[in-house]
């Protein structure tokens, strides 16, 4: 909502300066987006009235003219506009005015002939018009008068945020109570007197009955000047609120919706055939609106109809038919009550609104209409002149008013400031509230305006409002102590953040929803949950899998020229249930991709690859150990991916890209990649502690040669089986091919650390310990190396 | 001048002359050997008297002490210089650069996140989560967000197939929370959140947190002072103006915009707070008469913007490594 300050202060001028009422309606809750002056600043320009005009003599566009600037002295002016002539009245600019840019006028010779001033155009006072030239004030302008004053340039455009619940501020009347409210000062009365009917002219109203309309008043105005011209200070407070000015009858209701906040729409009469009813739409209909669109009415859409067809879309905008024109004789006005859940999400649904609608949705004060109604008649006699018939007013279901309650006592504990019975009561009076006061509190009826007062918290919000939110202190809490937990078997997301960083992975944040062929590639999704109204077609669905937008990442990295790439993102993830529910767990992911560390004068240049990331995934599942499973995945190459098991469940996988994605998304060389449920992350276990034995361990070494298809897994499983209660560690510690292991073969060394909790073991016991898991291991397929 | 001081004289020498420690050894049994000279001279004390033998003994012991020590001091001489030309050798250039990978770090809205959880844990506030494609209810619904509300439409709210919607703040886990625990409450609830809208300052997926706070006496005055200590604390600022300014929010009543001044002088909003409404607690169970509580909701990619001296939105999901590492 834009408005004029000096239209504001007309109704109520508080000593407050612009900045400060400014703060006072933001701290109000009606916060001030902007405030900008109507004109930049300048001096000394005063009406003046061209009374000689002559040409040049040594300049063909040069006129040298006489002006009166109420001095009793004309002025001698020089001037090379093309509109200058006897008879205009113009701002005329004197020796030492200050105009915008800082341009001083001083006494000069133009051409040789003296020039005592400059007369101005729009543009140079800085209020810029359509007239091409020098700014042509009325005929009535008074001479002399400074021009900032004739104008009313001292002005500033307030624009302010109204939020959704205060509609009752959406117009100056509202705003000038508010002010009254917050400040104590005065309010003009506004004194709206009835207009005496001069015609028995009138159209009847009826409204159906299932047609959400409180209220509907009519007058008839017959034989009216609708060409007339609109007033410049009518022209120059719907200009100053965002409005052009398009002709005098609908600036007229441009106003009163301005003024009032009280939505009007005038008709031709001529073009209404037979009364008016409101009443929802046929399906069927249609209306060509004032914006020239066609509508296709629907049931839910309340019109104005006459005896033929619907006139007006009740409340949103009128028709283009039936509205006033320059050309109109006699016209209909109408200002009515509809319901505010009725005009609600309707234009949005059409698609455009107006100014109208935008306060119907949110609640027009529904006792307004006829002083509304009466206001805008006088004006149309005023500008227009013309009959008014007398007013018909026909009223449907009016909103209902209940009275709300509100205790002292709660007031205190919602706020945290005890406020006195007094002072709350000064507050709803100060706000227009009726009440009546018992022991406990207040019963508070709302006024017809407020559509935001129907519980006890509402009563408490206006409390702290009025009071002011800044009086409210800010002591610290007063509260129970308690500690948070603290789970010791949990590693918590930053501990899970903090470890992958540590190992050199970023961190990333990437969006949710990705392209559907990401999906396809790296998840093998073809059923992704869609979104159905995405913002871009490559955001068109929920990913299921971290892998897409990591990849991403590392193709827009590449073209930054960052070779290496370590990144890794925590997010949930979508999967679709066949039942439609949508499971939505977290999950870890990371990428690696170049040099295994920086390039780097210690260390040989060597890629990352699949047993570098295996590494970061042990790490991240420590203590805990996982089984690895050759798998099959869309992402990865299939010699080269992994599944991640623990306690026989799938929690992850781990692999290198699939050259073909390498290909297809631009990338240079495969990156590898992991990704875990973060719930098998983040359970890390208490610890239970073992003995500690105090007996020497023994160390044995066992070199096996097996196939090279086989797992060294396989064998080591094989032999964990077989190992006696005493054997505390079994690890493979090389892989070797080459000379002295068959080619197709491999030889894998174990080392087998023995030792018992309360003895030291005998050489028998641990020869037998290693013959009966080498067994195991030859049962396995595996040969002692020689 | 007696025998002994000539030898021992010669010896000392011939000690001082020595260029490595083979020769130095091959002097000592020159002296001190089996039939070294000295050990010579010892062996004929036993032809002397007595009284002789005993003169002759402490002087010639003496000239074998004097000896020992020249020659230890050689040698330490000696060694000395070996360990010193040792280290020389093995002596490294300690500016060339440590081996191995250098840590990598976190995104900064993430830094931001674990800065303000830290902050509110230490008020006691712990934290919660919630899905993020979720029903009407506990978006909307719940939170007294009218049928025909605007937040509800296209234009504003991704839906997903099946009417589910992505969540437009994290306000549901909130409703989530209170349906699962009764009061007293206190928790913070950072997450994705989504909406239709993309230039310099919205992204259709960002970050905020919601806070709640409720008990048998939780106040307003009690949401000025949390809310003024964390903006406080988190900007490191403890003249910090913060300043609490009438709103409408569906889901709080007596509802207040948050704004901090800033160095220019400057109000910037940085958050959306108020009384939790009497609706919403009857929506999740929770006796309105018997609690109150209050609610906050702050964009964290916001927070990181001001924190960090970030002008565009968009470099958070951009995924440039040399914006990144810059938070290293």
């Amino acid at each position: 909502m834009q408005f004029s300050e000096q239209w504001l202060r007309s109704r109520v001028n508080p000593s407050l300066s612009t900045e400060e009422l400014s703060y006072l309606l933001t701290m109000a809750g009606l916060e001030v987006e902007d405030v900008v002056a109507a004109a930049p600043a300048f001096t000394g320009v005063v009406v003046g009235e061209v009374k000689e005009c002559e040409k040049h003599e040594n300049a063909d566009r040069l006129r040298v003219t006489k002006v009166d600037v109420g001095t009793g002295e004309l002025v001698q002016i020089v001037c090379g506009a093309p509109n200058v002539a006897v008879g205009v009245k113009v701002p005329c600019a004197l020796p030492g005015a200050i105009l915008p840019g800082d341009f001083k006028i001083k006494p000069t010779k133009m051409r040789g002939v003296e020039s005592g001033g400059m007369l101005c155009s729009g543009k140079e006072l800085g209020v810029p018009e359509d007239v091409d030239g020098l700014m042509l004030l009325p005929a009535d302008a008074p001479v002399g008068q400074n021009i900032r004053d004739y104008l009313g340039l001292d002005d500033s455009l307030f624009t302010l945020k109204i939020t959704p619940n205060r509609a009752d501020c959406l117009s100056i009347r509202g705003i000038a109570r508010e002010v009254a409210a917050l400040t104590g000062s005065p309010l003009a009365a506004w004194g709206i007197a009835a207009v005496a009917p001069q015609t028995d002219s009138k159209l009847a109203v009826a409204i159906a009955d299932n047609a959400p309309c409180g209220r509907y008043v009519g007058r008839v105005v017959k034989n009216v000047n609708a060409a007339a011209p609109t007033p410049d200070w009518m022209k120059r407070r719907l200009e100053r609120s965002g409005l052009r000015s398009i002709s005098a009858i609908v600036d007229i209701t441009n106003y009163i919706l301005l003024e009032q906040g009280q939505p009007m729409h005038a008709f031709d009469l001529g073009k209404i055939n037979g009364g008016i009813t409101v009443r929802m739409a046929v399906a069927g209909e249609k209306l060509v609106c004032l914006n020239e669109k066609e509508v296709a009415l629907t049931p839910d859409l309340m019109v104005i109809a006459d005896d033929q067809q619907p006139l007006a879309i009740a409340g949103i905008m009128g028709g283009l038919d039936s509205g006033v024109t320059t050309a109109s004789r006699d016209i209909f006005l109408e200002s009515a009550f509809f319901q505010p859940e009725a005009i609600a999400g309707k234009a949005r649904a059409l698609g455009f609104g107006s100014d109208s609608s935008y306060r119907y949705e949110r609640g027009v004060d529904f006792a307004l209409q006829t002083e509304a109604i009466e206001r805008a008649t006088a004006l149309v006699l005023e500008i227009c002149g013309g009959e008014a018939g007398p007013l018909t007013e026909t009223v449907g279901t009016l909103p209902q008013r209940s009275s709300v309650t509100v205790r002292t006592a709660r007031v205190a504990r919602v706020l945290g400031v005890a406020l006195a019975a007094e002072q709350i009561a000064a507050i709803f009076t100060r706000l227009g509230l009726a009440f009546e006061q018992n022991d406990a509190g207040f019963v508070v009826s709302a006024p017809s305006f407020r559509f935001d007062i129907e519980i006890e918290e509402d009563l408490i919000e206006e409390i702290a409002r009025v009071y002011g939110y800044d009086n409210i202190p800010a002591d610290a809490p007063v509260a129970a102590q308690t500690m948070l937990p603290q789970p010791e078997g949990l590693r918590v997301r930053s501990e899970v953040r903090r470890l992958l960083a540590g190992r050199d992975f970023q961190e990333i944040v990437s969006y949710a929803f990705v392209e559907e062929k990401w999906e396809r590639d790296f998840a093998g999704n073809a059923n992704p949950v869609r979104l159905i109204n995405p913002i871009a077609s490559q955001m068109s669905v929920m990913r299921s899998s971290l892998i897409g937008g990591l990849v991403d990442t590392l193709a827009a990295n590449l073209n930054r020229k960052h070779s290496r790439v370590r990144v890794f993102e925590i997010a949930r993830v979508f999967h679709k249930q066949a039942d439609g529910s949508v499971q939505q767990p977290e999950v870890v992911a990371g990428l690696a991709h170049g040099g295994r560390v920086d390039e780097q004068w210690a260390s040989k240049a060597e890629r990352v690859d699949f047993y570098d990331i295996k590494a970061d995934v042990e790490a991240l599942l420590y203590p805990r150990v996982a089984e690895y499973r050759k798998a099959a995945h869309p992402a990865f190459h299939p010699g080269r991916c992994a599944e991640v098991l623990l306690n026989g469940a799938v929690v992850g996988v781990l692999g290198e890209l699939h050259p073909q994605w390498v290909q297809a998304y631009g990338l240079t060389n495969a990156p590898v990649l992991f990704e875990l449920a973060v719930e098998a992350v983040e359970q890390v276990g208490r610890v239970q502690l073992a003995p500690v034995s105090k007996f020497q361990p023994v160390r044995r070494d066992l070199a096996l040669v097996v196939a090279e298809d086989v797992n060294a897994a396989a064998i080591q499983l094989a032999m964990k089986a077989a190992a006696s209660a005493f054997v505390r560690e079994l690890a493979l510690f090389d892989v070797y091919r080459g000379k002295g292991v068959d080619e197709g073969k491999k030889s894998l060394a174990f080392r087998i650390v023995l030792q018992a909790a309360d003895r030291t073991l005998v050489d028998d016991e641990v020869e037998q310990a290693v013959a009966a898991m080498l067994a195991a291991a030859q049962a396995a397929g595996a040969v002692l190396r020689a | 001048m007696s025998n002994v001081d000539v030898i021992l004289k010669e010896g000392l020498a011939a000690l001082d002359a020595v260029t490595d420690l083979v020769e130095l050894e091959q002097v000592k049994a020159r002296f001190l050997g089996k039939s070294g000279a000295l050990t010579e001279l010892l062996k004929q004390l036993g032809k002397l008297s007595p009284d002789e033998r005993k003169t002759a003994g402490a002087t010639i012991n003496a000239a074998k002490q004097a000896f020992e020590t020249r020659h230890n001091d050689v040698r330490d001489g000696f060694n000395a210089a070996k360990l010193a030309a040792q280290l020389a050798a093995e002596s490294l250039d300690v500016t060339l650069p440590g081996r191995g990978a250098t840590p990598a770090g976190l995104h900064p809205v993430t830094l931001t996140l674990e800065r303000i959880t830290g902050l509110f844990a230490s008020m006691g506030f712990e934290v919660a989560d919630g899905p993020e494609i979720e029903t009407d209810f506990h978006n909307f619904q719940a939170l007294n967000i009218p049928e025909n509300h605007p937040a509800r439409a296209m234009q504003d709210t991704f839906y997903v197939e099946g009417g589910d919607v992505l969540r437009t703040h994290t306000s549901p886990i909130q409703v989530r929370y209170m349906l699962d625990h009764q009061p007293p409450i206190k928790i913070v609830a950072p997450g994705r959140v989504y909406r239709v809208d993309s230039d310099a300052t919205h992204s259709p997926m960002f970050h905020q947190m919601e806070g709640l706070w409720i008990d048998q006496n939780v106040s307003f005055a009690d949401l000025k002072a949390t809310i003024t200590e964390f903006l406080r604390r988190f900007f490191e600022r403890d003249d910090m103006q913060v300043r609490f300014r009438p709103s409408f929010f569906p889901f709080t009543e007596t509802s207040a915009e948050i704004d901090v001044l800033d160095e220019q002088g400057r109000w910037l909003e940085v958050g959306g707070s108020g009384m939790v409404h009497p609706n919403v607690l009857r929506n999740v169970g929770i006796d309105p008469e018997k609690y109150t509580g209050f609610a906050f909701g702050i964009g964290l990619d916001r927070f990181a913007m001001l924190r960090y001296g970030v002008n565009d939105l968009r470099l958070f999901f951009e995924n440039d490594l040399t914006f990144l590492k810059q938070f290293n």
